[in-house]
């Protein structure tokens, strides 16, 4: 995968949880449950929609690591490229 | 012999359009089936029968607006044929609204919403899971021929047409599901009108009191750390499940003020506040939490969200609560003071999970807490009894092994 794809994957799934939105005008280091006004519900789908995009299931103790565009890419990239 | 009336799905809903009707005459129907789609001003909502029987003709036809109570159709009783007199059934949904008068009659169409869509300019008999996939694909059903019997149009006629369409080169690429994104017109209004009755004829008292999660929550994570992503339970999920089994403690605010008196409910429903993307929010109920497991009642909560967010709520849904709760969950204010929905007789609000200076024993330390609020009816109870179920509530919070 590269880093393009992933970033396609983000995007797409941060447009099924907020699909009014448009994620990739999103600053990437504001946090995106902010900006996209995420609760806690959706915001679980959101990991479970990379879950199954990436095969990589992030742990609760690492939530605080994907709370931007930014964080979300680095972790993921780091596991998966 | 039964009547299957336009029903009321909240204190506030006057009138309903029937879109659409999902049972043809003379097909048989079972307690709990879908029989029509209503909409209102909160949106479209599937409604079910109360009782078995054979479909009898429309006595309202699709599109129309009618009165809630109004007689739909008659639901005949299996091997009987032809129309007869009204019967007297109440259904657990017309049970719900007596505070106001029931028509027993079709009036004439009232409007009370300033702002309908426009409605769709001929019946459009389709079956459910073809109805849904359209919604998903965002295939308009008028523009579809039906192969099923009568012309009904079917999930391969769908399917058919979204193929279609997909094979057609796309001008753009902003098009957008027809479920999501548009805010519903009347519901403002619904909203405006179910809170004013509120207010006007409930006199609320409120009783707030600090609760230390630390303990539950780290509980949770445990139990979490054991789960796929997918089965992770939220911190709600515990809240949701301690208000029941404080219900069981002090039924007095699980119920309806009804005639002038308290009527305590045996089953736990609780109308749970899921806030709308577009704005405007919707409080469906889940059923018989006391007697659902913490995954169950997760599974329960994902599914009332994702349909309350697509559209597909039950007409049951939205008029059985017998209490509600709503929860900021980990964004947002520190303290709710609740609105109650009539005729329920409190409201329990949770406010934003977050760390807090706490004293106890003597000793300043820094604990996750969450302040719960609770507003009930000064009719119904009195503080002493509020102040019981939220000592409950913290009761039960505190041993997460027992919910």
């Amino acid at each position: 995968m590269t880093e393009q794809e992933l970033q396609a994957i983000i995007f797409a799934e941060l447009k099924k949880v907020a699909p009014e939105s448009d994620p990739t005008g999103v600053d990437p280091t504001e946090n995106i449950r902010e900006a996209l006004d995420i609760d806690s519900y959706s915001f679980q789908r959101l990991l479970v929609g990379f879950s199954d995009q990436t095969g990589i299931d992030i742990p609760e103790e690492d939530y605080a690591k994907v709370s931007t565009v930014a964080g979300i890419t680095a972790y993921l990239a780091a596991r998966l490229l | 012999m039964g009547e299957f009336r336009m029903p009321s799905l909240g204190a506030d809903m006057e009138t309903g359009r029937l879109v659409e009707w999902l049972v043809l005459p003379g097909e048989s129907v079972k307690r709990g089936d879908i029989v029509a789609t209503v909409e209102t001003q909160k949106g479209l909502f599937e409604i079910e029968s109360f009782e078995d029987g054979i479909m009898g003709e429309p006595l309202v036809p699709a599109g129309t607006e009618v009165s809630v109570g109004t007689v739909l159709a008659l639901i005949l009783p299996e091997r009987t044929a032809t129309v007869a007199e009204s019967g007297t059934t109440v259904s657990p949904a017309a049970a719900v609204t007596m505070a106001s008068p029931l028509p027993l009659t079709a009036t004439p169409e009232v409007s009370v919403t300033p702002a309908q869509p426009p409605a769709q300019p001929q019946r459009i008999t389709a079956s459910p899971s073809a109805r849904r996939l359209a919604a998903e694909l965002a295939i308009d059903l008028a523009a579809i021929r039906g192969t099923g019997p009568h012309g009904v149009i079917q999930r391969g006629d769908v399917e058919q047409a979204a193929q279609a369409r997909d094979a057609m080169p796309r001008t753009t690429d902003s098009a957008q599901p027809a479920t999501a994104g548009s805010i519903h017109p009347g519901m403002r209004q619904a909203i405006a009108a179910a809170m004013s009755r509120s207010n006007r004829e409930i006199p609320h008292y409120y009783l707030e009191t600090e609760i230390d999660l630390s303990r539950p929550l780290q509980w949770l994570e445990a139990e979490n750390r054991q789960r796929s992503i997918r089965e992770r339970i939220l911190p709600v999920v515990l809240l949701v499940k301690a208000v029941a089994k404080a219900l069981r403690d002090v039924p007095e605010l699980n119920g309806y003020w009804l005639d002038n008196q308290l009527q305590i409910q045996p089953d736990i429903h609780i109308g749970f506040a899921v806030a709308l993307r577009e704005g405007g929010l919707i409080a469906p109920a889940l059923h018989g939490v006391d007697q659902l497991s913490l995954p169950a009642l997760m599974a329960a909560i994902g599914d009332l969200i994702d349909r309350t967010r697509t559209g597909r709520l039950r007409g049951s849904e939205m008029t059985d609560a017998t209490i509600s709760v709503t929860n900021l969950g980990d964004r947002g204010a520190r303290t709710v003071f609740g609105v109650i929905y009539p005729p329920q007789v409190a409201l329990v609000a949770f406010g934003r999970i977050m760390e807090r200076p706490w004293a106890e024993g003597g000793m300043l330390g820094v604990r996750r807490c969450v302040t719960a609020t609770l507003a009930a009816d000064h009719r119904a109870t009195d503080g002493h009894c509020g102040s019981q179920f939220l000592e409950a509530l913290n009761r039960h919070l505190q041993q997460p092994e027992g919910l």
